[in-house]
């Protein structure tokens, strides 16, 4: 009698559990803060529910009531990774409304440090694969490499993160030949590690990790709009440098290619980047090589140029690390602006997180998530559901505190 | 199955164990700082007497760091400033420059007025 209850419990249990894990907002492995309400059988993901939002900052509302030159600084701030693609788009869209031309070098400066982001970028993501996977000893090597291009921007720019390189009508600061002699140097270091990164990624243990895991085919990456290396991954031949070239990519469109891969899992859009660094490279060899002499900026003062910026609005694109950036910006004429938009790719990126979610385990939630470069998180939140009833109620931190007070008042 | 190659990297860690580490300690001796780049942007320094009071600082102040005073000078609250050298670059005098001097640290809020 008594075995025969038990045996019932657990077939209920089986067929009925069907838990609610809640999967964010902070979390210190991964950037984007993103609340993810994960509904799981056993192990198996059967549906992801997603809440965005959590660090609305209100930028663009800030920056309507500042001058351009205030917005520039403000915007670079939006991303610490890609600060530079913020600038440069905006002030791309600035410079459409102006009508003003930047001289070839400033234009090539910007965009080697454009590229010199996408590498540093591109490492910092992939150190964070090794390190989801738990293959500590290459997030470790990874950030190495990653370490000294940071000293790099140091030298060029002032300042690791937040370059500040852009300014309205060309760059602040120039690259000197000692700094060139050292980007080049580094170029070949790079090359070699990176080589030995992408040897470590093919070995036999991280490919069973990582292949055939979160499955994003074509004709979901075209319907969902991805953009970047998430769609490159599922074979969606976009590239912003291509295909709407800005900067000085038009001169340089045939020292590179772009990256794709068939496959459309984590692995396809590892790939993808490690690829993209050595495009990356070229790139950065061809610049150097061909780098025009000239004047970096207008000898103007940057409050003349601001007054000459009449009232007119733009949109402008770039090719940011994760993928298509898009600006809109309408000026007032007076040197503000009436409105910013700014859309960034991890957005267009995230919803294909519930096809690639769906399917898979608990446990590869951190690398799916991971694989499309946005940034997540976890806390302490307690998702509890009464099956009977059917309710579910969320606890957050403040009444998880009052409950282990009032636990410990009891005592 | 393809070989594993794990070999290769545990070979590098092991390497590692003898080799000196890549991190630099703070300040544990004197001279043992990662050194500073000429182009480094620090905390703010000003020159009174040679600021003419266009204050056209403050209007291109990103962070609000910048306030003029009475006598028409400027005064900056480096707590809000996110050394961008936008000031730097507008003023027509140079008297305002960024030192090296990174630690901006303090235990009293006053000590990061500069006027």
């Amino acid at each position: 009698m008594v075995v025969k209850r038990s045996t019932e419990r657990t077939e209920k249990e089986v067929e009925y559990t069907r838990l609610r894990i809640p999967f964010g907002p902070v979390h210190p492995a991964l950037k984007e803060p993103v609340l993810l309400r994960i509904s799981v059988r056993g192990e198996e993901i059967i549906d992801v529910d997603m809440t965005l939002g959590h660090v609305h900052r209100g930028i663009e509302s800030l920056a309507e009531g500042r001058n351009l030159i205030q917005t520039l600084y403000l915007i670079e701030r939006i991303c610490g990774i890609c600060s530079h693609s913020h600038t440069t788009c905006f002030i791309q869209a600035l410079e459409e409304i102006g009508s003003i031309i930047p001289s070839e070098r400033a234009l090539y400066l910007r965009t080697l440090i454009f590229e010199m982001e996408r590498i540093h970028s591109h490492l910092l993501l992939l150190g964070v694969m090794a390190y989801e996977i738990g293959f500590d000893t290459l997030f470790m090597f990874t950030w190495h490499v990653r370490e000294k291009i940071l000293d790099l921007f140091e030298k060029i720019t002032g300042n690791r993160i937040h370059h500040a390189m852009n300014t309205i009508g060309g760059v602040r600061w120039d690259l000197t030949s000692q700094m060139a002699g050292e980007v080049k140097a580094y170029m070949r270091e790079i090359e070699k590690s990176t080589k030995y990164i992408h040897s470590a990624f093919t070995d036999g243990t991280v490919e069973k990790r990582i292949c055939n895991l979160g499955v994003l085919d074509y004709n979901d990456a075209i319907k969902l709009c991805v953009v970047g290396p998430t769609a490159r991954g599922s074979g969606v031949n976009i590239d912003v440098r291509k295909d709407h070239p800005y900067a000085a990519y038009d001169e340089l469109k045939g020292d590179f290619s772009v990256i794709t891969r068939k496959d459309g899992d984590v692995y396809a859009r590892t790939e993808v980047r490690i690829f993209e660094v050595f495009e990356s490279i070229n790139i950065i060899k061809a610049i150097l090589d061909r780098l025009p002499n000239g004047s970096i900026r207008p000898e103007e003062n940057v409050f003349r140029i601001m007054k000459r910026i009449p009232e007119g609005e733009a949109v402008s694109l770039v090719e940011a690390p994760r993928g298509e950036l898009l600006y809109f910006v309408k000026t007032d004429g007076k040197g503000g602006l009436i409105r910013l938009k700014v859309r960034t790719p991890t957005f267009s990126n995230l919803l294909s997180l519930k096809r690639m979610l769906v399917g898979c385990e608990i446990a590869d939630i951190p690398v799916i998530v991971a694989s499309i470069d946005p940034c997540l998180s976890c806390t302490n939140r307690v998702t509890i559901i009464n099956q009977e009833k059917g309710k579910s109620k969320v606890i957050d931190m403040d009444s998880l505190r009052r409950m282990v007070r009032r636990k410990w008042m009891r005592r | 199955m393809r070989a594993l190659r794990v070999g290769k990297m545990l070979r590098d860690t092991l390497r590692s164990l003898f080799r000196r580490p890549v991190t630099v300690e703070y300040m544990t001796k004197p001279g043992s700082m990662v050194p500073l780049p000429e182009r480094f942007r620090g905390k703010l320094t000003y020159d009174k007497s040679a600021c003419i009071g266009c204050l056209l600082c403050i209007r291109v102040c990103p962070g609000g760091v910048i306030t003029s005073t009475e006598e028409r000078k400027a005064s900056f609250n480096i707590s809000r400033c996110i050394f961008c050298g936008q000031c730097v670059e507008i003023c027509p005098k140079g008297a305002i420059k960024m030192s090296s001097q990174f630690e901006v640290v303090t235990y009293d809020k006053n000590g990061l007025l500069i006027k």
